[in-house]
């Protein structure tokens, strides 16, 4: 018999029951909630006069909608007011943790989850929001569910699943100057295509993952659902323990030590067989940057706009939006926002690459630039070594977390018809406000953006 | 939620690829605490202009098509969890969405509101694309029992459905009605699984 992957063995240690037709019970170790897909599942507990069922397992943070300015003062938004306050209130009610507005642990529910030990190795964790998938790069099984799930999640631990099929994306090789880990995930899904991955959970492999950072590796899997997969996983290692010791959440002393040696038996088999296979090189990745409304429509940044799907009318549509046109070169477009954030790239490792790059300049004037901390701890970090300094002598505006210009559901918009260059993980029509257009990128690339008004490409600059 | 009735309805045909749910329902109007009233801004972006006027040719704005089904191409539903996409189609009036290929989420977000999504080959899907353009009266026949789809005066498919949530939107049950009554099994499960993340707490 063939040997077991890393999601093999997390799974069936999950597997509460079998139900008929390949359905089973899931059991979900760590539930993490925000605003916006929390308050209806809590509606729906009290209409069926039900209790959270382990309270002790979830952790709440508002996120999604809340200002990233003046977080002190009250939401002026009301609707955004009513749902923080809800979320609040329901903490309250129901004995769950919250880290709300202005707490020292606030942020964007991917970032606060790996830095305060929560998300841990052999793990399954679920949240209302399908960039779950970032937990993965612990070698846990993380996914987005929708808010009946939530409650299912609340009123029992578990959820009704069927188990995925199984990927394996290799990487093998070293990446050239100026190539990250947010490059690597767009040329995945630029191969795979938005849908290449639905119905699959994918573990990333190989030596270039080996020698990613955990901030680096929660990029790439953050990005997994971008491709359609549910989840992506990396195999725990020395780099997985040394950043989880010592965390809020983790086990301690003899706990930890248990934990770490149950950790090292997860890795996926020799012989273990995956459905599907695909491999590249390192050396073969450019800097990306996406020209559509997917994040599959993604190419080299010193490339041309493909020209083989041209004559499809979704892709004329998503051309038209984004005022392009097929064969078109992406260098030298001008751009009139950056946006650096997101639970893809708002981490201090993110900040301080951009910082890095920016130090000792200015930016385009007719660029607005905008730095959104992933969570109060990496804003306190940031400020603790002067990277604040550096990037408003830059012309950057540093604000207070949260996922502000990715979704554009509080005040952080571009406008309708800008192109803004983004470190988030979706180009999707309107996503960054009504008419918006975005272009995918790293925090380097959407750095030098900033600084010279344009789409350039990065190795030609450090 | 409600029981899923066997129809026969006119459809409303949506030609595009990789629908993704910021179009189904834009962020900016996820800002509610109950489930209800989402069909107001169902595809909003697509269906008014800034000002809040129709846009005429948006087929939800078009009267010639009507009906309970939405025809969509493929890799619908792809992108944010938000199951508001589910409650924005299910409040406007739709109660199946045909394309020849779902995104997970929203695929398992729909059944558990009594929206069935049903995959199709894409033969078929452009046979319905191609049959309502040339009739937009066109009539297409779901039995969810049979898992068959019928297109009017042409084809059928057979669908695949897990047995599990066809009995669910059989008889209207959520899944929590069954997860409820496995405390038990859950309880005992507790008490043998490795749980080295309680250590920290």
């Amino acid at each position: 018999m063939a040997g077991k992957t890393l999601f093999d063995k997390v799974w069936d240690a999950h597997v509460v029951s079998q139900v008929d037709g390949g359905t089973q019970v899931l059991y979900i170790d760590r539930h993490l909630i925000h605003e916006v897909t929390s308050p209806q599942a809590f509606g729906g507990l009290e209409k069926r006069g039900l209790q959270l069922f382990r309270p002790k397992q979830m952790v709440a943070t508002p996120d999604h909608n809340v200002p990233t300015i003046n977080q002190h003062l009250p939401i002026e938004d009301e609707l955004s007011r009513t749902q923080v306050e809800t979320l609040e209130a329901n903490c309250e009610k129901f004995g769950v943790e919250l880290y709300g507005l202005g707490h020292p642990f606030q942020g964007i529910v991917h970032v606060i989850g790996p830095e305060l030990g929560l998300t841990q190795p052999g793990m399954t964790m679920v949240c209302g929001d399908s960039h779950t998938s970032t937990h993965g790069a612990f070698g846990a099984i993380a996914f987005g569910i929708g808010t009946s799930q939530v409650e299912q999640v609340m009123a029992t631990q578990c959820l009704l699943q069927n188990k995925p099929k199984s990927m394996r994306i290799t990487i093998d090789g070293a990446l050239q100057q100026g190539v990250t880990a947010k490059d690597i995930i767009l040329y995945i899904i630029s191969k795979l295509t938005a849908s290449g991955g639905t119905g699959y959970f994918v573990e990333y492999a190989g030596s270039a993952i080996r020698k990613l950072s955990m901030e680096e590796r929660m990029t790439i899997c953050n990005m997994s659902i971008e491709m359609g997969a549910r989840g992506g996983i990396i195999a725990p290692d020395e780099t997985t323990f040394q950043y989880v010791e010592g965390r809020k959440f983790s086990p301690k002393g003899k706990d930890f030590e248990a934990a770490k040696a149950y950790w090292s038996s997860l890795p996926s088999d020799p012989d273990a067989v995956f459905d599907k296979e695909y491999t590249y090189k390192a050396e073969e990745i450019q800097p990306m940057i996406t020209y559509g409304t997917n994040p599959g429509m993604g190419m080299a940044v010193s490339g041309n706009i493909p020209t083989s799907e041209a004559n499809t009318d979704s892709f004329k549509k998503s051309l038209d939006y984004m005022g392009l046109e097929a064969g078109q070169a992406m260098l030298g477009k001008e751009i009139s926002y950056v946006f650096i954030g997101s639970c893809t790239n708002s981490r201090i490792e993110d900040l301080r690459a951009v910082a890095e790059f920016v130090s000792g300049k200015k930016k385009a004037d007719h660029v607005t630039a905008l730095v959104v901390p992933g969570s109060k701890q990496v804003e306190s970090q940031a400020k603790a070594e002067g990277l604040d300094r550096i990037l408003e002598s830059a012309g950057f505006h540093l604000r207070e977390p949260g996922c502000s210009a990715c979704l554009g559901m509080n005040e952080d918009k571009v406008p309708k018809g800008e192109y803004c260059v983004s470190t988030s993980n979706r180009n999707f029509e309107g996503r960054q406000g009504p008419g918006s257009r975005t272009i995918l990128a790293s925090p380097i690339t959407a750095a030098a953006a900033a600084i010279h008004g344009k789409i350039v490409d990065v190795r030609e600059l450090i | 939620m409600e029981k899923f009735e066997n129809m026969t309805s006119r459809v409303v045909p949506l030609p595009i690829e990789d629908v993704d749910t910021d179009q189904i329902i834009p962020a900016r109007f996820l800002k509610a605490v109950t489930r209800e009233g989402f069909g107001e801004n169902l595809f909003r972006d697509w269906r008014y202009l800034s000002n809040g006027n129709p846009i005429p040719d948006f087929v939800l704005n078009d009267s010639t098509y009507a009906g309970k089904i939405l025809v969509a191409g493929r890799n619908f539903g792809c992108g944010s969890s938000r199951e508001h996409a589910a409650w924005a189609l299910y409040d406007f009036g739709f109660r199946v969405v045909v394309s020849s290929f779902f995104a997970d989420i929203f695929r398992g977000n729909a059944l558990n509101n009594g929206l069935l999504p049903i995959q199709v080959s894409e033969a078929f899907l452009q046979e319905i694309f191609r049959a309502v353009e040339d009739d937009p009266s066109v009539e297409i026949e779901v039995d969810l029992e049979a898992q068959i789809i019928s297109l009017q005066g042409a084809g059928q498919e057979r669908f695949e459905i897990d047995p599990y949530k066809k009995m669910c939107l059989q008889n209207g049950y959520d899944d929590i009605d069954y997860l409820l009554s496995q405390k038990e099994k859950i309880e005992a499960f507790e008490k043998k699984a490795p749980r080295y993340f309680m250590m920290g707490l």
